[in-house]
């Protein structure tokens, strides 16, 4: 399974941390923040690739947030999906959920703290949708003893509130935001706002793959060890690469961390957007599948907008997804064709939350649940492109405790 | 006219020792209607220049008020189309520059590549577009060449002599330069030195510089004014005393008496 005769060739290939992915990506920002940009641009260059960086900040992923994950396989999961195993010989979950603070988005966090830690920024802000990026923020601001605010949507506030106990916890400001659809998109205007005004003693601390140059590169290198990592566990459990590796996709954060491993190898890639209410129900977050281009948060990528270039507000059961732009390097891997991207409305997610829940023991955010409830189509899919059964890795990108309001509204147990 | 028209303008205000007066109104807030009206009652009470804002779901470098007037001109049929529409009305019966101001979604989604002659069409002299840095946009910048539309660019405290270079290379019109790190309609702006260092940029420019953000007074104009610069923008403060009032009329007099007390600061000497 391991060297392949279809690998994509070098024109699919996305490569480099350049301004652009494809025609994707580049820096639509106003002047005031464009030298800001560069010099994190800079900074992430010289510093973030020296050793003693990476030796501190890989420090802190060992023994602060408990990496590496585990990698496990979860058979009855399997099982219940495809009795038979003639679909999907076997499912193995990269468990983001057991990182400290129960999700991928500690991994960024704790790189972007350290990094504007090393700028003498003295200040860090950040925006949040489900919650988990804003308390991975406000985790390593206490650890790095900086000051943390969090603009947050107001529906957000509310549908994950214990979030925002946790922030608060931790010593962080939650500023609600009240302007749109209340939601992440307006959390990231609202920061923007912040930081075209303190820039110059404030770091942005953004929590997905989107955003301008060079906020996609850096994340997407912070994200990187879940790929890494659950292709190293791979090799050691079963010796080989995995036929498919799947991740949700909000901005795209762990689903380029996981892809970026396996990107050159052939392994297909499949991303799973929010439909919300169905894609054709206009109440939907799925980006890559029914949007155009345009730019949105400094970056030209797929967006959801109407005639008129005016955004439109998403809608998604989980608060993490619910975005109407997507990172840039998807944009890009949708175009070339080297990635997947299929939907699952809120009706299977909320399934698929329970069926995880029930088979293995394991209470997974709602965002991740998306990922879940492709994965009997993903089998199908690969099953007839291998003419075999196919083997599975999916990236388990938080655990599921902030969404127990939405789940016991939602849910009947 | 076009780029010309604003040359001709600053050469003119220069000579005779005025300071121009840029008026921003988003357009659609709270009706088509009244922009049109609104923007015809500033050049009548002594506005020099428009600046048509062409509202936009996600105005990142707004502040809250500009960014409430976008949502409501949205609401009301404020798009690139109408901002359009109303500098086709303002050209019919003056030859006051207008400035097509806005972000570049609503610019892509009709057309890099035919907005420029589409907007000259129009009476529009000059693009701004707030989210479209020099190494941005290039097809949208050589439309605008070939329609000889002006792409105004920005400058802030925070660029540096690099930033500089990168966003004069290109530009034509005029440079606006940002008060200060922020948005629109804050009130920290140090404008003195904001207006002492455009006047400094002015000379390296080679182009008339006018300073914009936080200008919401006449006094706060004429501080401006009194460093040399070339202009000055008038946005958040025209907004507001659009929304104070109920009726087109009352709007239509309320920017008139806003805009004469700026025009008559700027002039008193
Ligand atoms: C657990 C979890 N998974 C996924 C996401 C979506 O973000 P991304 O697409 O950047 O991974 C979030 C965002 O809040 C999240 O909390």
């Amino acid at each position: 399974m391991s060297a392949s005769s279809r690998t994509g060739d070098a024109s699919n290939k996305v490569t480099g941390r350049g301004p652009y992915y494809g025609e994707y990506g580049g820096r639509f920002v106003a002047e005031t923040l464009v030298p800001a940009l560069v010099e994190l641009e800079r900074a992430y260059e010289d510093l973030a690739s020296s050793e003693a960086f990476q030796s501190e900040w890989r420090s802190m992923l060992a023994d602060y947030v408990g990496r590496p994950t585990a990698l496990y396989r979860a058979d009855r999961l399997a099982r219940a999906i495809d009795p038979s195993g003639d679909k999907l010989a076997e499912l193995w979950l990269k468990r983001e959920d057991l990182c400290h603070t129960g999700a991928h988005k500690i991994n960024n966090a704790l790189g972007q703290v350290l990094l504007a830690k090393k700028l003498g920024k003295t200040r860090i802000i950040a925006e949040t949708g489900a919650g988990q990026h804003g308390v991975a923020t406000a985790t390593a601001c206490a650890m790095m003893d900086l000051p943390c605010e969090v603009y947050m949507g107001e529906l957000d506030v509310a549908r994950q509130a214990p979030n925002v106990a946790r922030m608060n916890m931790l010593g962080a400001r939650v500023i609600p935001v009240t302007a749109g659809s209340r939601t992440l998109k307006d959390a990231m205007n609202e920061a923007l706002r912040d930081w075209v005004t303190n820039v110059r003693t404030t770091h942005y601390c953004v929590g997905s793959a989107a955003g301008p140059h060079p906020y996609p590169a850096i994340v997407a290198d912070f994200q990187r060890v879940i790929g890494d990592e659950a292709r190293e566990q791979l090799a050691q459990k079963i010796g080989a690469l995995p036929d498919a590796v799947v991740a949700c996709v909000g901005g795209g954060s762990n689903a380029i961390g996981m892809f970026r491993a396996f990107i050159d190898e052939d392994v297909h890639l499949y991303g799973v957007e929010a439909a919300g209410e169905g894609v054709e129900s206009a109440k939907h977050a799925a980006t890559l599948t029914a949007g155009r281009v345009g730019v949105l948060h400094g970056s030209r990528t797929m967006v959801l907008a109407d005639d008129d270039g005016q955004i439109l507000e998403a809608h998604s059961v989980s608060a993490g997804l619910d975005y109407p732009g997507v990172g840039p390097e998807h944009a890009a891997l949708k175009r070339s064709g080297r990635a997947t991207y299929l939907t699952a409305t809120d009706e299977d997610a909320l399934e698929a939350t329970r069926q995880v829940a029930h088979t293995e023991g394991i209470l997974v955010a709602l965002e991740t649940a998306h990922a879940f409830a492709r994965l009997a189509d993903i089998a199908e899919r690969e099953h007839a492109r291998l003419g075999r059964s196919a083997v599975v890795a999916l990236c388990l990108s938080g655990r599921g405790d902030k969404d127990l309001s939405t789940l016991l509204e939602r849910l009947a147990p | 006219m076009t780029v010309e028209r604003l040359t001709q303008l600053f050469a003119e205000r220069r000579r005779d020792g005025r300071t121009v007066l840029v008026v921003y109104l988003c357009v659609g807030d709270p009706s088509v209607e009244d922009s049109r009206a609104c923007a015809l009652a500033a050049l009548e009470a002594g506005a020099d220049a428009l600046e048509l804002g062409v509202p936009y779901s996600d105005p990142t470098a707004d502040g809250p008020v500009i960014a409430a007037a976008s949502y409501r001109a949205i609401q009301n049929g404020g798009s690139m189309k109408s901002a359009l529409d109303v500098a086709r009305a303002v050209r019919a019966s003056s030859d006051a520059p207008i400035v097509l101001f806005g972000y570049y979604n609503p610019i892509m989604a009709h057309g890099d590549d035919v907005l420029p002659a589409d907007a000259a069409a129009a009476g529009v002299d000059a693009l701004l577009i707030v989210d479209l840095p020099p190494e941005e946009g290039r097809s949208l910048r050589d439309a605008a060449e070939a329609a000889r539309l002006a792409v105004v660019p920005l400058l802030a405290p925070t660029s540096d002599a690099d930033r500089e270079r990168a966003v004069l290379a290109r530009a034509s019109g005029f440079v606006y330069y940002v008060s200060m790190t922020g948005v629109t309609g804050a009130g920290h702006a140090p404008l003195e030195e904001a207006g002492r260092s455009a006047t400094r940029l002015r000379v390296r420019a080679g182009l008339p510089v006018v300073v914009g953000f936080g200008i919401d007074s006449p006094q706060k104009a004429r501080a401006v004014a009194d460093q040399g610069v070339d202009g000055v923008v008038v946005g958040t403060a025209i907004v507001r005393a659009m929304a104070e009032q109920e009726t087109t009329p009352e709007r239509v007099r309320a920017v008139g008496d806003l805009v004469r007390s700026l025009r008559l600061a700027l002039d008193a000497s």
